[in-house]
């Protein structure tokens, strides 16, 4: 068996091995690309939320919750992992009695933003390149 | 005796692959940023910029002898109000890092033009039956249906300063000529400072 393995490892590999080895190379070098994906801003929301805030000084709480369609306690805890993070930054204050919350995005955000776009057009680059 | 037949699972799809993903998720970030662009396709300082320049129109063609040499002053404002504009709208689509020709801004630019186009053409035929008297009324008009036709895809005070605008129009066509300068300079100018400022402030510039 041992003789049979050293036999095929010496022969060189045939094109369509070759094939195979470039598209788990290929396969590898993406799966490693989308492992280094900032997984804080991968989910949907979280995505959403950085992308409007970086093209606003800031959206009320309100702003955002209709432009995201979704409900109070979904946007509320997502804003609260990217603010943990601090890729966006909360203030609060009051508009007569209402209370009032405002999001921005932090410059850390903003670099994390830019790092995301650039994973996706580097994975879509990738394939355009095979 | 019924016989049991198995259930075949069907295969289960194979997941997208990954380019496919990254371009629905670039996709999905400029979707976000179109919609959220709404917020800040128009500029408000650039709309104070145009109301300073309209104020100062006024008193210039209040200064004026006749009908015809004030709407030549604001003829003038016409040509260079839109140039402050655009600049302004430039910069501030590129402080927000969006294209100019984003979703809300060739919208907004769709739904403007076409009422601009109309008041040049009408300028020409009011001038050419000696009606400049109605000219004012009818830029006013005009400009107003330009706003809030532009103005139903952005934030929901450039409508209703749309409106005011038809509304100043209106008052300008039914009232002495002689008003048409105080008129023009209570819209052009003071309607564009008191809605540019709070754009400006609440909107990103």
């Amino acid at each position: 068996m041992a003789k049979h393995g050293t036999a095929r490892d010496d022969r060189r590999p045939t094109v369509g091995e070759l094939r195979t080895l470039r598209g788990k190379n290929d396969a590898n070098q993406a799966s490693s690309r989308a492992d280094a994906l900032d997984r804080l801003i991968h989910e949907r929301l979280r995505l959403g939320i950085v992308s409007a805030l970086a093209v606003n000084d800031s959206l009320s709480f309100s702003d955002l919750k209709k432009l995201m369609k979704t409900t109070d306690g979904n946007l509320s805890v997502h804003a609260r992992k990217l603010e943990e993070a601090e890729y966006i930054a909360c203030t609060k204050s009051f508009e007569g009695r209402m209370p009032k919350t405002e999001y921005r995005l932090t410059a850390a955000g903003r670099r994390a933003l830019e790092r995301y776009l650039d994973h996706m057009e580097a994975l879509i680059r990738a394939t355009r390149e095979r | 005796m019924a016989s049991v037949t198995p259930l075949h699972r069907a295969p289960a799809p194979e997941p997208p692959a990954l380019h496919v993903r990254a371009m629905d998720n670039l996709a999905f970030i400029r979707d976000t940023m179109e919609a959220a662009g709404s917020f800040t396709a128009v500029s408000g300082w650039g709309m104070v910029a145009v109301g300073i320049i309209a104020t100062v129109a006024a008193v210039i063609a209040n200064a004026q002898h006749s009908a015809l040499e004030s709407i030549f002053v604001w003829m003038a404002a016409a040509v260079l109000a839109p140039a402050v504009m655009l600049w302004a709208i430039v910069q501030k689509a590129r402080r927000a890092h969006v294209p100019l020709l984003s979703g809300p801004g060739r919208k907004f630019i769709l739904s403007f033009s076409p009422p601009m186009f109309v008041g040049a053409l009408l300028t020409i035929v009011l001038y050419r039956a000696g009606l400049v008297a109605a000219i004012p009324g009818m830029w006013l008009l005009l400009y107003g249906t330009g706003v809030v036709a532009g103005g139903a895809f952005s934030v929901r005070v450039v409508p209703f300063m749309g409106i005011c605008f038809m509304l100043a129009g209106t008052l300008a066509l039914f009232t002495p000529p002689s008003w048409n300068d105080w008129i023009m300079a209570a819209a052009f100018g003071g309607l564009h400072i008191a809605f540019g400022i709070p754009i400006a402030r609440r909107h990103g510039g």
